[in-house]
């Protein structure tokens, strides 16, 4: 009944876990930075005075936030070549990251988007600013860098469920440490590294983005070290 | 083989009371905990809060993927064997434990301290300042939040699925092989879950809308 722990056999894996690191990483990225684009995009619709493209952006954010991301994969990679689409794993699970943390942050921001006030809306119209440059240059800079914090949160929490793509094989870190504990059975002793590599990772992407947020919003820096 | 008609899509149906089980039990247990991971983050001692932040940090950092392997493999290491749905539930009370912990204490913490204040100048003592005039105040303001986080734990039962518990994606999964329809097998269990956790969700926002009424008006 003594469990001796042994971390050496993992060492044969070291090869397959950075690769698995570097996938997370990649899966992250591409998750984070999609989906937030695709956010803004759907909050700017979803604010907009369109009503079908509204209704369209409302029913996706709401199917997406009601239902989990593991079902949202299996739908993608199983479910659609019963209708002759036929996606990579890879591929599949791209397109569900980004759909699914686009429809968080296209709830978030819409939050932001409607805290600025109408008078900003009506004193831009009254310069004579197009539609769109009053969304660059009024709505958006103030409901991003209102909602800036709860992004953050959201992304992070998108990175550790990058996790969930192991589900279908692909191998990021997760996949990796299943491969690696069927084949040497060391299972607590992979589970335990790789849970490490998860909460370093979350400090890290957690720090990253605040820090690219400051360099981002202006006001935020300014407030922070104390109007420069 | 089977096509999917009604009797698949009800086995489906049937998996729900297993999903809402297992919903009921992290909800439950990872509330009792994220209670007292709540009055220890306000605690006076620094170490009680220290150790607190530290494991509220690790378990935030960690995906529930990880946790639920750890808690499904932890016991053979004592040589014991668990069922998936201890484990499962395991894992998703301390999952939820610390972000249900998170929620309240930053409800705790919205409260004025002019109101423990008095409570301590009314000769009040600590439990009797926190049950009737904190805690009334304090749950008001969290409930949106904590039912928001109802519906996270709803959807997270999906991942205990991975290691063979049948919830209901473990049924879509059957159904799916059974009959070699994933589209239905998998849009029927997206339907459910969107059948539970929409109404939560709308029932949130309104809790949030109301509350933000409510600290407009004092």
């Amino acid at each position: 009944m003594e469990y001796t722990f042994q971390f050496g056999p993992l060492l044969n894996y070291l090869q397959q876990f950075v690769s698995g690191l570097w996938l997370t990483l990649g899966l992250s990225f591409v998750g984070i930075f999609g989906g937030i684009a695709l956010g803004i995009v759907c909050a700017t619709v979803s604010t907009s005075s369109f009503v079908l493209p509204r209704l369209a952006v409302r029913i996706y954010v709401e199917t997406m936030r009601n239902t989990p991301l593991l079902v949202q994969i299996f739908v993608i990679f199983f479910g659609l070549p019963n209708i002759g689409i036929r996606l990579s794993p890879l591929t599949s699970v791209f397109i569900a990251l980004v759909l699914n943390n686009g429809g968080y942050v296209a709830e978030i921001v819409r939050g932001g988007i409607q805290a600025t006030h109408r008078s900003q809306v009506e004193a831009a119209e009254s310069l004579g600013l197009t539609y769109f440059q009053t969304l660059r240059f009024v709505i958006l800079p103030p409901a991003l860098e209102k909602v800036f914090t709860p992004v953050v949160s959201q992304c992070v929490l998108l990175m550790l469920s990058t996790s969930l793509v192991s589900a279908i094989g692909v191998e990021d870190l997760t996949g990796a440490a299943m491969i690696a504990s069927s084949e040497t059975f060391r299972t607590m002793e992979v589970y335990l590294i790789i849970a490490v590599v998860y909460v370093l990772l979350n400090f890290i992407f957690r720090a990253v983005l605040n820090m690219a947020g400051l360099m981002i919003f202006t006001r935020s820096r300014r407030r922070l070290l104390g109007r420069v | 083989m089977r096509t999917f008609g009604s009797p698949e899509f009800l086995f489906i149906v049937y998996a729900l009371r297993w999903t809402l089980t297992l919903t009921v039990i992290a909800f439950i247990g990872g509330g009792i905990m994220g209670i007292v991971l709540a009055l220890l983050r306000i605690a006076r001692s620094r170490v009680l809060r220290a150790v607190t932040t530290f494991y509220m940090q690790v378990i935030q950092g960690l995906p529930l993927l990880v946790l639920l392997f750890l808690c499904y493999y932890a016991p053979s290491l004592v040589g014991l064997e668990i069922a998936a749905l201890t484990a499962a539930a395991v894992a998703l009370t301390i999952n939820s434990s610390a972000f249900l912990g998170a929620i309240w204490e930053s409800a705790l913490r919205a409260i004025p301290k002019a109101q423990w204040e008095s409570a301590d100048a009314l000769a009040l003592t600590p439990y009797k300042t926190l049950r009737f005039v904190i805690a009334p105040q304090a749950i008001r303001l969290a409930l949106p939040s904590t039912v928001g986080f109802l519906v996270q734990i709803i959807k997270q039962t999906s991942l205990a699925s991975i290691i063979g518990f049948i919830e209901i994606t473990r049924a879509g999964q059957l159904v799916s092989n059974a009959t070699f329809e994933p589209l239905k097998a998998f849009l029927s269990v997206a339907a459910l879950y969107f059948a539970v956790c929409f109404p939560l969700t709308q029932l949130s926002l309104w809790l949030e809308r109301r509350t933000a009424r409510g600290g407009a008006r004092t």
